[in-house]
């Protein structure tokens, strides 16, 4: 079926592009695949029609946003990605896997289709403090107790079982540093960060209709989440007004900065771990929302942590091709992934550790490490388990 | 010429200022050049060489900075700041802070003593030099200054920072003139004039505006400012283009760096960078005649004389362009590469540099506000000093050199991006009008012509 550019292209404001080519240049994935957002333009302004189902690289975008950064004229070419892949998903033209991420986060509110009712099992062991959690929340707007912090968990987080203890680190952080969280329990959807992304637009403003009522009723005054992904569409897509929204990067390195949270000194019984780490820059985290310092200043905090950087980093950072909906569909060229690249230039930085701050990075570079053969030289870790390694006060000796 | 005759205030001692100076001088009334620098010359003395032609430009300059140095009509105020500016209508009184140089002038010879002498030797980032050379804390920027002075650097002498230079003042005993003084103070001077041309000049964009770029994280990324420094025969490097100690074997040129680029508050064309990147191609190539040269650009803008035909030249010269803004350079082992889409070719390519020169726009002066606030001027949506008259408008293509206030007129690229051609074509403008002023001024007050004091 042909799509009728006109229309989207003017939606889009596609004049203004000046094809100088920076968007493809940059562009994590257009060295691998076929994928080339500037000719894509093109094809938008010179010809009448797009045969859209001829394109299947548009599955490969990681929706990185890279391109719309850099653009010099605001062009946001991942935009048109976005709204191409949303034709295909109107007309059910999908990759089944898509499909089926999709369906699950309609039905259970996950992309992984996993049981609502399931979703607090990531805080397994910690019943106490999640029963805690959840009644701040449920009681929080509505009555007596006012729920200061909200702590969206995510859905990798809360269904992963690589990721869950990330959450229940951060859930024990939290404690230690004497904050009181509320969490939204079972009645957390996902975000619908990649459900945009995806293209699924209908099912994106259902999200965001259900989670922002939600999130308002709470009316926490502070929105914490464990993945860029939530914190990206919630600080830029969801419109809640008054309520600050944080990535735990940020919140942490406010509490460390402010002296709320402090590691113990290594001692002679407690000798604390020597690490080198090098840190990883999540798109979503980074170059899409600037957050560059503050998960290097928790790094830097953590005694007996070395930190070291990796050449490409910071607005240079090279994309793990988690994001944009990657995780539930293959792309074209599965045989080169940035993953493989990536965790490549963390070994030769000699670090032991790769950081990582996105429950997407963690998987797919920790995936890469396995491939690669790297596993006896460079372990995958998330800030937040280092820092509730640092923390941990029962350490043996 | 009569002490009475009606005076001129230039701001700005760059090729702009001085070109409108001398006009105006050798039609017989007094001009006063203020210069906040040591020294006249501006942007113009930093150049290698200037573009289409190949001139060496301080050779092309050198004379016209002497002639303005020794023009009896000229009063040159260096190392000096409009202060205030207040005008009744008939002229405009100026108030001009001489910032004490901390050497008596009228006895200084330029022998350079002092500075051989002083302790901060090669331990002060030389600015003219775009701080790929050091200097001493007492100086003159570049050997071809004028006046032919040293200046002591209030920022980095010992003494004046910390109050304490040594046992003794190494510069003071080395100087066999006993020019310096280092407990000089400013000096405030009141002036009348009655027409003004502003030449402040621009500045370059901090390429770290582009932080894909890595300007800064690595040494062999320069801006085009640096680069031309790097081939100046009296440069850091005595005009080699040398990196890390050898010759570079692949460089590449990236333009548009922060021009065209709405998000780096420069969404306009910067006008200069096509040609003096297609001058820095041919200087590589010069230099080093087996590199491979890339340049990579959106457009080639070779709008003006012999521009078209120095580009085709250069690209005779095996340089080669190719059609896409870089995206990206990181390290690749022990060199870079830049990343982009070869938009010729529609695929992403990796090209290796051992060089990689930013063209970065042009931009306002840093206090360019300043200066507007000064005289009341009015600045252009891109942050430049507004050209056009009272109503830029309405008509205000045919109006490039007056401003909103009557009197006070504009030249150069304090502006708006310009080459030197333009920028000297400009200049003669802005003396002509400030001339129609001055004639004007001199008619309606004949009795005091020649009156004397």
């Amino acid at each position: 079926m042909a799509l009728k550019t006109q229309k989207l292209t003017e939606q889009l404001e596609l004049f203004g592009c000046i094809q100088c080519g920076k968007c493809t240049g940059g562009c994590p994935v257009a060295r691998k695949t076929t994928l080339n957002m500037r000719t894509l333009i093109y094809h938008m302004l010179v010809d009448a029609d797009m045969d859209v189902d001829a394109h299947q690289e548009l599955w490969d975008c990681t929706a990185c946003f890279t391109c719309v950064e850099r653009c010099p004229k605001d062009v946001e070419p991942a935009e048109l990605i976005i709204s191409l892949r949303g034709e295909l998903v109107e007309s059910g033209r999908v990759p089944e896997t898509l499909g089926t991420a999709l369906m699950g986060i309609f039905r259970q509110g996950n992309p992984s289709g996993m049981a609502r009712q399931d979703r607090e099992l990531w805080a397994e062991g910690m019943e106490e403090s999640l029963e805690r959690a959840k009644g701040l929340a449920s009681h929080a707007g509505s009555a007596q107790e006012e729920c200061e912090l909200l702590y969206f968990v995510g859905c990798i987080p809360s269904y992963d079982q690589r990721i869950q203890p990330v959450a229940r680190a951060l859930l024990r952080t939290f404690e230690r540093a004497g904050l009181d969280p509320g969490t939204l329990g079972t009645r957390e959807s996902c975000c619908g960060n990649e459900v945009r992304r995806m293209g699924e637009a209908g099912l994106f403003g259902m999200l965001v209709e259900e989670n922002g009522e939600l999130l308002r009723g709470v009316g926490a005054r502070q929105l914490v989440t464990t993945s860029p992904h939530c914190f990206n569409t919630f600080r830029k897509e969801y419109g809640l007004d008054g309520m600050e929204v944080l990535h735990y990067t940020q919140l942490l390195a406010r509490l460390i900065e402010q002296g709320e949270l402090t590691f113990p000194e290594p001692s002679e019984a407690r000798p604390g771990e020597h690490r080198t780490v090098t840190y990883h820059d999540p798109c979503f985290l980074g170059k899409q929302n600037q957050i560059y310092d503050e998960p290097r200043a928790i790094l830097e905090a953590i005694p007996g942590l070395k930190l070291v950087e990796m050449d490409r980093r910071r607005e240079r950072s090279l994309c793990c091709e988690g994001g944009g909906g990657r995780m539930w569909v293959e792309g074209t060229n599965l045989q080169e992934r940035l993953a493989f690249q990536r965790v490549q230039e963390a070994a030769e930085t000699g670090a032991d550790t790769l950081a990582v701050a996105c429950p997407f990075c963690l998987l797919t570079l920790e995936d890469a490490v396995k491939v690669q053969g790297l596993d006896e030289e460079l372990c995958v870790m998330d800030i937040m388990e280092l820092v509730d390694i640092a923390l941990e006060e029962d350490l043996d000796p | 010429m009569g002490r009475h005759e009606p005076a001129a205030l230039i701001v700005g001692g760059g090729i702009a200022g001085m070109q409108a100076a001398l006009d105006i001088a050798d039609a017989g009334f007094p001009v006063y050049l203020v210069e906040r620098e040591p020294s006249i010359g501006g942007r113009m003395a930093q150049l290698d060489k200037t573009f289409p032609t190949l001139d060496c430009s301080s050779c092309i300059l050198t004379p016209k900075m002497v002639d303005v140095g020794q023009h009896p009509n000229i009063e040159l105020m260096t190392y000096s700041e409009v202060e205030s500016v207040e005008t009744d209508g008939a002229a405009f009184d100026a108030r001009v802070r001489r910032k004490p140089r901390y050497v008596d002038v009228d006895v200084c010879t330029g022998c350079g003593d002092c500075a051989e002498a002083c302790r901060m030797k090669g331990r002060v980032s030389a600015g003219f030099d775009a701080g790929m050379a050091n200097r001493s804390a007492i100086y003159v920027p570049f050997p071809q200054a004028v006046p032919l002075k040293y200046t002591v650097d209030p920022e980095a002498c010992l003494y004046l920072t910390r109050g304490v230079c040594g046992r003794t003042f190494k510069c003071k005993d080395a100087c066999p003139a006993n020019a310096i003084d280092l407990e000089q103070e400013s000096k405030l001077i009141d002036i009348r004039v009655t027409s003004i041309i502003v030449a402040t000049g621009f500045d370059m964009m901090e390429p770290q505006t582009k932080p894909e770029y890595a300007y800064g994280i690595y040494p062999e990324v320069m801006t085009a400012l640096e680069f031309e420094r790097l081939c100046d025969a009296s440069g850091p490097t005595r005009g080699q283009i040398r990196m890390n100690g050898k010759e570079p074997r692949d460089v590449v040129f990236i333009k548009c760096v922060g021009s065209r680029d709405p998000h780096t508050g420069v969404p306009y064309c910067s006008r200069v960078c096509c040609m003096y990147t297609a001058k820095h191609a041919h200087l590589v190539r010069d230099r080093v005649p087996d590199a491979n040269i890339t340049v990579f650009y959106m457009d080639v803008r070779a709008f003006g004389k012999g521009y078209e035909e120095f580009y085709d030249r250069v690209k005779h010269e095996r340089v080669t362009y190719r059609r896409g803004e870089p995206a990206e350079v990181y390290r690749q082992g022990d060199k870079l590469v830049v990343l982009a889409e070869d938009t010729m070719l529609g695929q992403p390519v990796e090209v290796e540099a051992e060089l990689v020169v930013l063209a970065t726009a042009v931009v306002p002066r840093t206090d360019v506000e300043d200066v507007a606030g000064l005289l009341g001027l009015g600045r252009s949506p891109d942050g430049f000093l507004q050209g056009g008259g009272a109503r830029p408008e309405v008509n205000g293509s045919l109006h490039p050199v007056d401003t909103n206030v009557d009197n006070v007129f504009v030249a150069g690229c304090c502006e708006s991006p310009r080459d030197i051609p333009d920028t000297v074509a400009q200049a003669k403008a802005a003396a002509s009008s400030a001339l129609r002023v001055l004639v004007r001024a001199r008619k309606a007050a004949p009795a005091e012509k020649g009156g004397g004091e």
